[in-house]
């Protein structure tokens, strides 16, 4: 079990190698920029088309939980839907409003798309992820997708509507404050493995960390569902209070393309989840570890399509208190407590053995679950009194006229 | 011109020579637009290119920590609350008027930017390539340390230069109280 896949995947190095094979030797210094724009063009295919995929599968998975049927019409299972959406979507009028900043506007849409494809180039499916082992990986990861906020300012204000600078001006606020709770959340995997590129912190996963530091996968994925602003926290876009957030005015393929950033969101993050918790490409072994990536990322996502599907939205104040009050002081707890069994349980080299690693599990656990029931107790109001329900003075005007 | 990478070969210091004027233009002349531009918003959207530039500096330099901080704090959390504090200004679009300190300011701005430059070129900077041609210093510890540079950091920053680094912490959270109590009388 857990044995480490060695199958090689297209890396950048190889790549370049190769056309360096191919190409005559006077051209051998464009190898690196060749090399360079298949791999894009790879990742972005990839990326987009299996984007379009998920909007089906996540509509139908919607529609089941909630009791419909979804897009069923065009090819099997109306699985060509996302083409006929595609087709209306560039057949729309593109209209940009009389008043709007028109750059912050048109750019807006690309700024909130590519640090999500961006991340991609990070992710170990194989041995190594796509731009070889980069050592500052998953600081990457965080730094490249705290771009999207300025994207979505540029939106909202380019605008020059009053939801969509509402639903921005939400949205941003809630985006910087869960941007902490993730990096604290993420501070217990790299004390774990020891380092920050995302090939090790596989590598160290004898245990997956979801079993080890079950406390810091909640925040993390807590957090993260967050900055996706999808349903508990999709205050950026709350439909029935702010027309549609700060994509109010968009249309045609603008639209689009924040519809792409906003569905490719969960995909790279089911990605990051699993490489962080689950132990990214390791399984056993008649079944190759990028299958086993793939799998586990869908996982993430029906569980994170499941949470959408399920809860309500909060509140903003509810939103903000979570971040702060319960996120932030239990992602605390949980670095104190990896710091502590790591400096408790790593030997002479620094390392942690496999056994140790699942008598952390129990401990955590344990801990994990008397945090979460301490911080509901102090969060929620378990002992709110509704106030008696007064008849109104004018219920039964007509009853007593008769 | 520019830095190049150790132990790399005449291409790649030709592509370090395209990417490093790229950024060094981009970084200039968008903080040039930072202050020239009347629109306040716009100010601040190229604040943040200039501070994605100096980003990119970084990785030339092989600091890619020090670029991924740079990004997830200036780029994701700073520019954002600049841009927050912009929007409470009444004007945004013409915030930025032209005033009679102009000249003056230009002037003087220009001197200092000057001196920078002959300090940084007068220098005698105590360069690695040099020190390792003359065998001062091996390329292999060079490369050690480069390859992965954040050991380094946290060594320096929680061992050598601990009390620094608290202080610095405690001055943080000084702001964060005084914030707070600004908050309270308001």
């Amino acid at each position: 079990m857990h044995e480490i896949q060695t199958a090689g995947i297209l890396d950048f190095g190889s790549l370049e190698r190769f056309f360096q094979r191919v190409l005559p030797d006077s051209l051998d210094r464009f190898a690196f920029f060749i090399a360079a724009f298949t791999l894009a063009f790879i990742v972005i295919n990839v990326m987009v088309q299996t984007t379009a995929v998920y909007t089906w599968f996540e509509r139908r998975v919607l529609g089941r939980f909630q009791g419909r049927l979804g897009p069923n019409r065009w090819g099997p299972f109306g699985m060509l839907q996302p083409i006929a959406d595609l087709i209306k979507l560039m057949t729309k009028e593109d209209m940009v409003p009389k008043i709007a900043d028109r750059w912050s506007f048109n750019l807006a849409p690309i700024i909130l798309v590519f640090p999500t494809l961006l991340v991609v180039a990070v992710i170990p499916f194989g041995p190594d992820s796509f731009l070889g082992r980069l050592n500052i990986g998953i600081l990457f990861v965080l730094g490249v997708t705290s771009v999207n906020t300025i994207a979505i300012f540029m939106a909202g204000w380019g605008s020059a509507n009053k939801y969509a600078m509402l639903g921005a001006m939400r949205g941003v606020a809630m985006l910087v404050s869960y941007e902490v709770p993730m990096a604290l959340g993420v501070v217990g995997v790299l004390i774990l493995s020891g380092s920050l590129a995302m090939s090790d912190i596989v590598i160290q996963q004898n245990v997956p960390f979801l079993i080890v530091q079950p406390l810091g996968f909640l925040i993390f994925i807590a957090a993260a569902s967050a900055e996706m602003s999808r349903t508990p926290f999709d205050q950026i876009e709350a439909e029935s209070e702010l027309g549609s957030g700060y994509n109010t005015e968009y249309s045609s393929m603008k639209f689009g393309m924040l519809f792409l950033g906003e569905f490719m969101a969960p995909l790279v993050t089911g990605m990051i989840v699993t490489t962080l918790f689950l132990s990214g490409t390791r399984g056993f072994d008649p079944i190759p570890g990028q299958v086993w990536f793939v799998g586990k990322t869908f996982a993430v996502v029906f569980a994170l399509l499941w949470v959408r599907a399920t809860w309500p939205r909060l509140r903003v104040d509810q939103i903000m208190a979570f971040a702060w009050k319960g996120l932030f002081g239990m992602a605390l707890v949980n670095i104190f407590l990896i710091a502590v069994e790591v400096a408790v349980f790593q030997d002479d080299a620094g390392k942690i053995s496999t056994n140790s690693l699942w008598i952390m599990s129990a401990i955590n656990w344990a801990i994990a679950i008397g945090v979460i029931v301490a911080v509901a107790n102090i969060l929620g109001q378990p002992n709110l009194e509704r106030p008696t329900p007064v008849p109104s003075p004018l219920a039964n005007m007509y009853a007593e006229a008769d | 011109m520019g830095p190049t990478m150790i132990g790399q070969g005449t291409e790649a210091s030709l592509l370090v020579d395209i990417v490093f004027w790229v950024l060094a233009v981009s970084a200039i002349v968008s903080a040039f637009a930072v202050v020239q531009i009347r629109d306040l918003f716009r100010a601040a959207l190229f604040l943040i290119m200039t501070l994605l530039s100096i980003a990119g500096m970084f990785i030339l330099l092989r600091a890619e920590f020090l670029a991924a901080v740079q990004v997830l704090i200036y780029v994701g959390a700073i520019s954002v609350l600049i841009i927050f504090a912009i929007l409470m200004t009444g004007d945004v679009e013409e915030g930025s008027p032209s005033h009679s300190m102009r000249i003056p300011v230009a002037i003087l701005s220009t001197l200092f930017g000057a001196l920078a430059i002959f300090v940084s070129v007068s220098t005698d900077w105590n360069l690695l390539e040099p020190a390792i041609a003359a065998g001062q210093v091996s390329a292999d510890a060079v490369e050690g340390v480069y390859s992965n540079t954040i050991p380094v950091i946290a060594k320096l920053l929680i061992r050598d230069f601990v009390l620094v680094f608290e202080i610095a912490s405690v001055l943080l959270l000084a702001a964060v109280i005084g914030a707070l109590a600004l908050i309270r009388e308001g």
